[in-house]
């Protein structure tokens, strides 16, 4: 039989708030255990909920980026349930009317455009942390009560990569927002799946299973690609597929079923009566429009038609704020778009790959780059001694100088005289008769030994126009 | 409205309490009688009326996201059974 599967993802961003959502201690990590806490965060009796506003903006920005409807009328509600993490015997989340409905996102895959339906956004508190330890466990509550938004697709998705690359985009858009940090590892962007598969065609969803604990960016795929394996293999021996959670876990690849008490949850949700319900002025929510950037799909095409890119050249250049701007600046100074954007891609990235950097803290800025890429269109500069100084300032020299200030301080000017490159090569065409005699013979590849004999002697610093005439000129014995 | 025992079996188990079968029984009679005499409120027509979250036109206010000191984790954990530096001590939860 020909499966297909039916994908949809939770994803829950953490807030770039100073503070929590219902109280003022701090969101900071790296605090001592249990020291950003306050009667409201753990639950003291008679403590009340007082709304973070940032967080109300920030689920607004985000919601508008989705091309959502921001709802102006919404509720929090209770979600209960015990467990040690949750001090107050229950979460304040959205349930019936949370803040954003229907809106969707669109991103490349494999250079295929794709539109996923977002099924809503809704603001909730973190909990806290447990550890376990066999006889007993540990809780700290420095994260309960952090501000979250929680993302929901719609199951648009049918494979793995789709999945993946809508994570990615999502977490671009809350990058460029700057509402979420987006670090996987560290939990601040957190992704459930759900996925059920069904005979190609079929109309009827299948048996969805929701997979939790995906907790980092190169397991999202593998967790999903694994899950519709299990589930195709059980309905080819003709099992049914249960509803279920299941944890993924990295080390074994695969997916193992949470105990269904654990799962059997009721959790009654009501509205909060601690917290009135949050209407929102068209005045907020257009002040809060004027704040969109352009986004990342949007400044993709922008650099496809502006600068005249392949998709696949804008869309690794936008995949950061940073980066895009390092490359409009550095444009600027190069005039060459493509260029540009080969240094950036093949040169750049490399470096702050291999020195575990972000593009803030580049070794070699937007300008200097920029100037390189043009010295070299102008013939003022080979684009051996451009790659020679780019290494160089990666490495920490010259920092913050220019890269003409290099070049002159450096004795790196570009050698155009042609008296002096005449003489170069009449030595080389003296020392090398036997090749000379060869490419006067129709041996015309010779040429580029030449070239690089020339270039040699010169230590580079050869201007390649001038040497490729003159040098033509000389092998013809003109 | 009856409130059947299985129901209050099932509601003390998600409230985490624990019932005698008689409890289960006196229970279930008397929130059956609560549920009867309050569901004289289904007879008004409520036809066209929006369901109302609060009694008041009030909105929820908001506080500026600023921080401020918290409470110290030993005034936090001094009503705890149980603590090992500065974290709750509870019986295992996995």
């Amino acid at each position: 039989m020909d499966f297909e599967a039916v994908i949809g993802l939770e994803v829950h961003a953490q807030l770039l708030t100073k503070s929590k959502i219902f109280c003022s201690c701090p969101t900071a990590f790296g605090h001592g255990d249990n020291e950003n806490v306050c009667p409201v965060c753990t639950g003291l009796p008679g403590a009340l909920p007082v709304l973070n506003k940032q967080v109300v903006d920030f689920a607004i920005l985000t919601g508008l980026a989705l091309n959502c409807k921001i709802q102006k009328h919404n509720i929090f509600a209770r979600k209960n349930y015990f467990y040690p993490d949750l001090p107050k015997g229950y979460q304040i989340s959205q349930y019936e009317e949370p803040i954003c409905l229907g809106g969707k996102l669109t991103f490349l895959v494999d250079g295929n455009e794709m539109t996923v339906g977002v099924t809503r956004i809704h603001m909730e508190e973190d909990a806290g942390k447990n550890t376990h330890h066999g006889e007993f466990s540990l809780v700290n509550l420095n994260r309960s009560s952090v501000p979250l938004l929680e993302i929901v697709s719609e199951p648009d998705m049918r494979t793995p990569k789709q999945a993946g690359e809508y994570l990615r985009a999502l977490r671009s858009v809350l990058l460029y927002l700057g509402v979420c940090d987006g670090n996987m590892d560290e939990g601040s962007l957190r992704c459930d799946a759900n996925v059920s598969v069904r005979t190609r065609g079929a109309e009827k969803f299948g048996t969805k299973v929701e997979l939790k604990n995906i907790n980092s960016f190169r397991f999202v795929e593998k967790a999903i690609e694994y899950e519709i394996g299990r589930q195709i293999d059980l309905i080819e021996q003709g099992q049914k597929i249960v509803q279920e959670t299941r944890l993924y876990d990295p080390d074994k690849n695969r997916t193992v079923g949470m105990r269904s008490k654990e799962e059997a949850h009721d959790y009654r949700y009501f509205p909060d009566p601690d917290l009135l319900p949050l209407r929102l002025s068209d005045e907020w929510i257009d002040g809060v429009r004027k704040q969109l950037p352009e986004l990342p799909y949007e400044k993709m095409n922008r650099f496809a038609t502006q600068f005249g890119l392949p998709r696949y050249d804008a869309q690794i250049l936008t995949q950061s704020r940073d980066l895009a701007q390092y490359f409009e600046t550095a444009v600027k100074r190069s005039n060459n778009p493509k260029g540009t954007s080969n240094w950036i891609m093949s040169e750049l990235l490399r470096v702050l790959n291999d020195q575990k950097k972000e593009v803030a803290d580049s070794p070699v800025n937007a300008d200097q780059l920029g100037d390189l890429v043009r010295l070299i269109d102008q013939g003022q500069m080979s684009g051996k001694i451009a790659k020679g100084i780019f290494e160089d300032l990666a490495a920490g020299k010259f920092s913050n100088k220019t890269v003409e200030q290099i070049v002159k301080e450096n004795g790196l000017v570009q050698v155009t005289d042609t008296k002096a490159i005449e003489a170069v090569i009449d030595k080389i065409i003296a020392a090398n008769a036997g090749q000379v005699e060869q490419y006067r013979s129709g041996k015309d590849k010779l040429f580029g030994f030449f070239v690089g004999q020339v270039m040699k002697e010169m230590k580079g610093q050869g201007s390649p126009t001038v040497v490729n005439d003159l040098l033509k000129k000389k092998l013809k014995g003109e | 409205m009856a409130v059947s025992e299985e129901t209050i079996r099932k509601i003390a188990h998600l409230a985490r309490l624990e019932l005698t079968e008689k409890e289960v029984q006196t229970y279930s009679k008397q929130l059956t009688g609560i549920l009867d005499y309050v569901s004289q409120l289904s007879k008004v027509d409520t036809t066209g009326v929006e369901p109302l979250v609060t009694a008041t036109d009030m909105a929820v206010n908001f506080r500026e996201d600023k921080v401020e000191p918290s409470l110290s984790p030993d005034d936090l954990l001094s009503n705890a059974p149980d603590r090992s530096g500065n974290l709750f001590k509870v019986p295992p939860v996995l």
